[in-house]
């Protein structure tokens, strides 16, 4: 009888379920990142506590790996789509993935030391890292409402876990808590926009919220209202002002490593998001969006560069700074509805300030990690007369910060003149005016940029302690990568302009 | 055109480059070994300056030459575009050799905090920036040039600088800063308005459809970044403060090349591609270049320190070259360039020389100076020659910037009205009176007499070996340039008239 239940259960089923066709050349980046997850949890499982820190090599080749197919995929011609269009490979997520992996391996080179050295749980930190990685390579692919906010998730809970990893300090418990309470926050009211969304729309699938927003649902506020949801939802991931709260303390009492991992990768996820959000589904409806981004853009340069004018503490000072660089990001969705030409460029300018930004930041943060190795501080202080003892690194931070402020020839320029481009080809008032508050948040910047330059090389050293600062193999490999990203794309932008045309959402 | 000619024009731009870049592989500890790559790239550099010198088609000065034309950003059309024609030229053999020489100067003393390693990396730094201005002709890469400029000189100010190097630095930074962004928002402007294209060439024709009151606004914009570089009254304020902290060699590259930047943006690109908007400027930058040449000696005669006052000099000077470019006219152009170079030459030697007498005396107080006749005659000598080619002495460089400046605005472009331009020569002419006044003055103070009682008895050392070495090239020139100012001349006359050919001269 219960054969015949299953039986029957089974035939009642099986008309409705189609197996998915899967791609597994599509999803090989994917597959060798879960891969990697289950060695890493094996490999610890395993190791004694001397030999631990295998699993930050088995971390970073992983990663590696994982890299391998994304450059497969890229000479392939044909775009992936599956799940019905759930789940897309194109040129875009391909891009991003690869920005993600790099971003993800160079965190493993800044981690490896500070985690080992620091006596925290390594097996289990890599395993995080990765896990969180998986979720932003998903994130690239994810086209529909479901797999975003899958992806989100598996992004930002492991990041919760690592913002608390040096446990018993208070203020790294407290940075994991802010974040994970605000965190959470904002995943409620972003689902619950979602759940409208998909009561009005009936799909969750962006191309099809792109047609029926365009179309049958022009003009309902309910819409507009849960567009808004949503989008303030991923504002918070990408700490726009004044969802921004939680960044600074976030940032400063998390582990070095893991700050430069949120303000990286975890905010080119949400942006990630956001740009899928926008471009696919509610490109129809920029008499929402363009309004609250101008506003959210606006509010986070400004508020953003204001507030690190006043910090002593380089990371705080790092926090606030790229809470104003996701203003500079934000900009081009403000100009994005305007016409059809800067719908073009808005997008472009927004992929090149993430790619550009990823290796800036991320190489400011590896001389933080570098330099606290040896003064044990944060403060802005303790960089006085660093060029006296270090004047290697002090030519490394001097780079990304006047290439965070924008200085040319350096990479950050490139980033600012293409949303400027974005903005003089939507020609408003309103762009324009919005280009102005950009303009001067640059020179603003600039104060605080190259008042950190100013300390390392024209102020005495504090303590007088000259000893060199030596630098582990893995720190010396994350500061070339990033430095010569940001020199080589300073000369020729070329390269990477091309990344940004190629990799296109909107048709 | 010969394999080399593609390669010449980069080859002088990224050389000094690619020395920064080995230098950044030589350990700290090996000295001379520092100095030699500096010494043997920057010769090699002003190599391939004597070598364009040879090839330069001097009938064809007005074309661009060696150009090399290269993809670079597609997508906002900026193109890596260089070329070299007669303007160019002689302003980038200048900023060649005076960085040999601030290589050959700085041979045995470094200033505090010592450091050569980073120096000469930020010399050959800054080398690239100011040749790359010389020869871009694509106004984004003019653009990249003329930033990359400003991080060299602001470390250079801020570390190796005076007791208010922090001050002087940031004004320095803050001042340019202020010019580049206007600077590059006109770029844009041009971009946009002007057909699409930052090529500056293709933009003399493009942009002459833009309506003639937006002209205006880009000028201004232009003439914002450009006039605090060089700097006009009233933006000059930065210009004593960042001399008088500057170590000897960072004063002198901003004297010789860096002020120049400012004033051959005038030349190179604002005139050209504006030429109706400069048409409407020039008196208000005519008259602002005679307040700037009286100015600027009022300002040395109430000076006590030798390099504060130098410093004033510099504003006075390039007034007459700001004169001459307002004049609009081949005579005032021509003057324009000569000018600089010779500006250049004899501003860079007086700062060499106020850079050695702060090392021997420890002060530059004119008041405490006295009898270097008497202690160290042949750096007195040198002073007076210096003074005397300053002040605009016939038979020196300095005569040549600045006679037929005056004389060009007896007669400026058509249009421009001739009795404000003449009350402008009159001026100009009085302004060379106190020129005369103060650089003798000067001289006076530091050379005659004798030895002040504090110097009496000290063993002051005449002139170094690098010293000579460094010096003897540029009195040279000063001397032969001042006795053949066509040298020169016959290279600019071209270009300037292509400069000028919409205005109809």
């Amino acid at each position: 009888m219960l054969a015949a239940a299953v039986a029957a259960s089974t035939s009642a089923v099986a008309p409705h379920f189609k197996a998915p066709i899967l791609d597994y050349h599509a999803l090989a980046p994917e597959i060798v990142l879960t891969g990697v997850l289950g060695v890493l949890l094996l490999v610890d499982l395993v190791v004694g506590e001397r030999e631990r820190w295998a699993t930050s090599t088995i971390a970073g080749i992983g990663i590696l790996a994982a890299l391998i197919p994304v450059f497969t995929l890229g000479v392939r011609s044909h775009p992936g789509s599956m799940f019905g269009g759930a789940y897309v490979v194109d040129n875009f997520s391909l891009v991003l993935k690869a920005l993600f992996l790099v971003t993800g391996y160079v965190v493993v080179l800044m981690s490896s030391n500070y985690i080992e050295e620091g006596d925290y749980y390594e097996g289990e930190f890599y395993f995080l890292l990765v896990s969180s990685l998986l979720g932003m390579v998903v994130m690239a692919s994810a086209r529909d409402l479901i797999t975003i906010f899958l992806a989100l998730e598996l992004l930002s809970i492991p990041g919760y876990l690592m913002a608390g990893w040096r446990k018993r300090d208070v203020k790294s418990n407290e940075a994991a808590l802010k974040y994970y309470l605000l965190g959470v926050l904002a995943t409620a009211v972003m689902l619950y926009g979602m759940s409208l969304v998909y009561g009005y729309t009936g799909t969750t699938l962006l191309t099809g919220i792109g047609a029926k927003v365009g179309g049958s649902l022009t003009g309902h506020p309910i819409l507009s209202f849960s567009i808004f949801l949503v989008l303030a939802g991923f504002a918070f991931k990408v700490s726009a002002v004044p969802f921004h709260q939680w960044a600074p303390d976030t940032y400063e009492g998390a582990p070095t490593p893991v700050t430069a991992f949120l303000s990286v990768a975890s905010k080119t996820g949400g942006m990630v998001a956001i740009l899928e959000l926008v471009y696919v589904g509610f490109l129809n409806r920029h008499d929402v969006w363009a309004p609250l981004f101008w506003a959210l853009a606006a509010l986070t340069m400004t508020v953003g560069n204001l507030i690190a004018l006043r910090q002593t503490n380089i990371v705080r000072m790092l926090a606030y700074s790229s809470v104003a660089q996701a203003g500079y990001m934000l900009v081009p969705f403000a100009v994005a509805g305007d016409n059809v030409k800067a719908r073009g460029t808005a997008f472009e300018a927004t992929v090149v300030y993430l790619l550009i930004y990823a290796a800036m930041n991320l190489g400011a943060f590896t001389v933080v990690i570098t330099v606290a190795r040896k003064t044990r501080s944060g403060e802005i202080s303790s960089y006085g007369g660093l060029f006296e003892y270090a004047p290697g690194l002090t030519v490394l931070m001097t780079v990304f910060l006047f290439s965070l402020a924008g200085v040319p020839p350096l990479a950050g320029a490139w980033a600012k003149i293409f949303v400027f481009r974005a903005v003089l080809d939507s020609g408003t008032t309103a762009a324009v005016v919005l280009g102005v508050i950009a303009a001067v948040n640059s020179v603003i910047a600039l104060f605080y940029y190259a008042g950190v330059a100013r300390e390392m090389w024209m102020r005495p050293v504090p303590d007088e302690d000259r000893t060199p600062i030596s630098v582990p193999p893995a720190l010396a490999g994350a500061l070339a990568a990033t430095v010569v990203a940001v020199l080589a794309v300073g000369v020729y932008p070329n390269m990477l302009v091309r990344f940004g045309e190629i990799s296109s959402l909107v048709k | 055109m010969n394999a080399f000619d593609h390669w010449a024009l980069g080859a002088a731009v990224f050389l000094p480059a690619v020395a920064a870049g080995l230098l950044l592989l030589v350990p700290r500890a090996q000295e001379t070994a520092q100095k030699a790559v500096a010494l043997v790239f920057t010769v090699a550099t002003t190599g391939v300056g004597v070598y364009l010198l040879t090839q330069f088609d001097y009938g064809n000065s007005r074309k661009l030459q060696f150009v090399v034309n290269n993809r670079w950003i597609d997508v906002i059309n900026s193109r890596y575009h260089v070329g070299v024609d007669g303007i160019s030229l002689p302003l980038l053999l200048l900023s060649m050799v005076i960085t040999v020489m601030c290589v050959v100067y700085s041979w045995n003393h470094w200033p505090e905090p010592h450091n050569p390693k980073a120096f000469l990396i930020l010399m050959l730094v800054l080398e690239t920036g100011m040749n790359g201005t010389f020869l871009a002709q694509d106004l984004i890469l003019f653009f990249v040039f003329f930033e990359l400029v400003l991080l060299p000189m602001y470390f250079m100010i801020g570390v190796w600088g005076g007791p208010n190097r922090q001050y002087a630095a940031i004004k320095f930074f803050l001042f340019t800063l202020f010019g580049s962004a206007l600077m590059i928002l006109s770029f844009l402007a041009l971009y946009f308005k002007g057909g699409q294209t930052f090529d500056m060439v293709a933009l003399q024709h493009s942009a002459q459809t833009i309506a003639h009151s937006t002209q205006l606004l880009i000028f201004a914009g232009l003439f914002m970044g450009f006039a605090i570089k060089v700097p006009m009254f009233p933006f000059h304020t930065w210009l004593p403060d960042a001399h008088t902290e500057a170590p000897t060699v960072g004063s002198v590259f901003l004297a010789a090349i860096l002020l120049k930047l400012g004033t051959y943006g005038f030349v190179r690109i604002a005139i050209p591609i504006l030429p109706q908007a400069a048409h409407s400027w020039a008196p208000y930058i005519g008259v602002l270049a005679v307040i700037g040449i009286i100015y600027g000696a009022l300002g040395c005669l109430a000076q006590r320190d030798m390099k504060r006052l130098i410093a004033f000099s510099s504003v006075a000077h390039m007034g007459f070259v700001m004169l001459g470019i307002a004049t609009l006219s081949p005579i005032g152009i021509n003057a324009a360039v000569f000018g600089m170079v010779a500006h250049g030459l004899i501003t860079g030697m007086l700062f060499f020389i106020a850079g050695s007498v702060q090392e021997r005396f420890g002060t530059r107080e004119l008041s405490r100076l006295g009898g270097m006749l008497v202690q160290t005659p042949r750096m007195g000598w040198i002073l007076g020659f210096c003074a005397m080619a300053s002040l605009g002495l016939p038979g020196l460089a300095g005569f040549w910037g600045e006679f037929p400046a005056i004389l060009s605005s007896y007669q400026p472009a058509a249009g421009l009205s001739l009795a404000l331009f003449r009350t402008f020569m009159v001026v100009a002419a009085v302004g060379t009176v106190f020129a005369a006044g103060y650089l003798l003055w000067m001289l006076q103070r530091a050379a005659f007499g004798v030895p002040k009682a504090e110097f009496a008895d000290a063993h002051i050392h005449d002139v170094h070996v690098p010293e000579y070495i460094a010096w003897t090239p540029l009195l040279v020139l000063i001397l032969v340039l001042g006795l053949y100012p066509n040298l020169i001349f016959h290279m600019t006359d071209g270009a300037v008239h292509q400069a000028l050919r919409a205005i109809g001269t």
